[in-house]
C-alpha cells in the first residue's frame, strides 16, 4: 500500500485555519459571573455589534448578592458611568447617540440591581438599552 | 485528501453556531427636573401592573393574574377605544376607528392615551421582570400586526423588516410610522418601591 501523499496537507490546514479565523467570534471579555439569560419571545436582533457595550450582572461563585462585571473587572454600580464614558471615547462623535447598552443579567438577579444600573445610565444619558434574552417561551423563566 | 477536507469543512459548518445577540430593546426616559409636576392622567387610562417580591402580579391594585394571562388583559385595555384620543398630527381629537375593543367607558379612551405603568419591587426576580416586559411588548406587537394585516395585508414585523431592507422607500416608511402612531408603545416604569 503506497503512503498517503501529504503534499496537500498544508492546503487543508490553511483552509481550516482560515475557516476558524473567519467564523470565530473572539470573546473580548472573560466572563467571571454565572449568567443564565432569561427567555423572551418578542425579541429583536441587535444590529451593529460595534455600537453595543455589555454590562453583565450575575452571581459570583460562592458569594451572595449580585455582582456587576464591566469589561474584565467586577465593578461597582458607580463605575458604570466611567464605563460608558470610556465606551464613548472610543467612538466617533456621530455614533454616540446610537450607542446601545446591552444588559446581560442572570434571571435570578433582583430587579433592584438592574434599576440601579438603569439609574446610572440615565444620569449619563445613555438611554438606549437592551435586555439581553434568549428567544424562547417565557415559561422557561420559571422552571425550578 | 480533498474529501477529508470537505468533510471537515462541512462538519464545522454544521456544528458552529454563530450566536446572534437578541433582546428586548427599551429606551430609558430622560432625567426629569424633580420640580416638574407629572401630567394629570385619568385613572381609567392607566393600567398599573405591580410585581411584588414574591413575583406575584397585581393589576390595577385589585386583580391577581398569572403572567400568561397578562397579554390578553393588556390587549383589551389598549384596544378599548371608549373616547377621544390625543390629536394626531394636529388634527382634531378623534375616536379610535381602528380599535376593535369593547368600548367600555371604565377602560382606556384611546391607544395613544392608554398608559401601561409597570411597578416592580427591588426584590422581584429579573426573569419575572423580563417576562412581564415581554408580555407588554407582545400585546403591542399583536395589535400592530393585526392593524397592519388589515390595512396592508402584511404583518407589522414583515412591514418593518421590508422597510429596514429598503431604507429609501418613503411610502413603506410612512406606513410603518403610521402604525406606530396608531398604537404607540407607552410603557412607563415607576421607581421600584423599597
Amino acid at each position: 500500500m503506497p503512503a498517503i501523499s501529504t503534499a496537500s496537507l498544508p492546503d487543508i490546514v490553511f483552509m481550516l485555519l482560515f475557516f476558524f479565523m473567519v467564523s470565530t467570534v473572539m470573546r473580548e471579555t472573560e466572563l467571571k459571573l454565572k449568567v443564565t439569560l432569561p427567555f423572551a419571545s418578542e425579541v429583536q436582533k441587535l444590529e451593529r455589534k460595534s455600537l453595543v457595550s455589555y454590562i453583565f450582572v450575575g452571581k459570583l461563585k460562592d458569594q451572595p448578592g449580585d455582582k456587576i462585571q464591566l469589561n474584565d473587572r467586577i465593578s461597582d454600580v458607580s463605575d458604570v458611568k466611567y464605563f460608558i464614558f470610556a465606551e464613548r471615547e472610543s467612538h466617533p462623535e456621530d455614533e454616540i447617540p446610537l450607542l446601545t447598552t446591552s444588559i446581560k443579567a442572570d434571571l435570578e438577579t433582583s430587579v433592584g440591581t438592574i434599576t440601579d444600573i438603569k439609574e446610572e445610565l440615565r444620569n449619563v444619558d445613555a438611554l438606549k438599552i437592551n435586555y439581553s434574552t434568549k428567544k424562547g417561551d417565557i415559561m422557561g423563566n420559571f422552571k425550578k | 485528501m480533498a474529501d477529508i477536507a470537505f468533510l471537515l469543512l462541512i462538519f464545522f459548518l454544521v456544528t458552529t453556531t454563530m450566536d446572534v445577540d437578541t433582546g428586548i430593546s427599551r429606551k430609558l426616559p430622560e432625567k426629569q427636573d424633580p420640580n416638574i409636576q407629572p401630567p394629570k392622567l385619568k385613572e381609567k387610562n392607566v393600567f398599573v401592573v405591580t410585581v411584588n417580591r414574591n413575583n406575584d402580579i397585581l393589576v390595577n391594585g385589585e386583580t391577581y393574574l398569572q403572567v400568561n394571562e397578562l397579554r390578553e388583559k393588556v390587549i383589551k385595555f389598549i384596544d378599548n377605544g371608549a373616547g377621544l384620543g390625543n390629536p394626531i398630527d394636529g388634527a382634531a381629537p378623534a375616536e379610535c376607528t381602528w380599535c376593535e375593543g369593547e368600548k367600555d367607558p371604565n377602560s382606556s379612551d384611546h391607544p395613544n392615551k392608554a398608559i401601561i405603568s409597570l411597578e416592580s419591587d427591588r426584590g422581584t426576580s429579573y426573569g419575572m421582570y423580563v417576562s412581564v416586559q415581554n408580555e407588554l411588548v407582545g400585546a403591542y406587537s399583536f395589535l400592530r400586526n393585526r392593524l397592519s394585516k388589515k390595512l396592508y395585508g402584511r404583518t407589522f414585523d414583515e412591514l418593518s423588516k421590508e422597510s429596514d431592507n429598503d431604507p429609501n422607500n418613503e411610502s413603506l416608511k410612512a406606513k410603518v410610522e403610521d402604525i406606530k402612531k396608531k398604537y404607540p408603545q407607552i410603557i412607563s416604569e415607576a421607581e421600584p418601591f423599597k
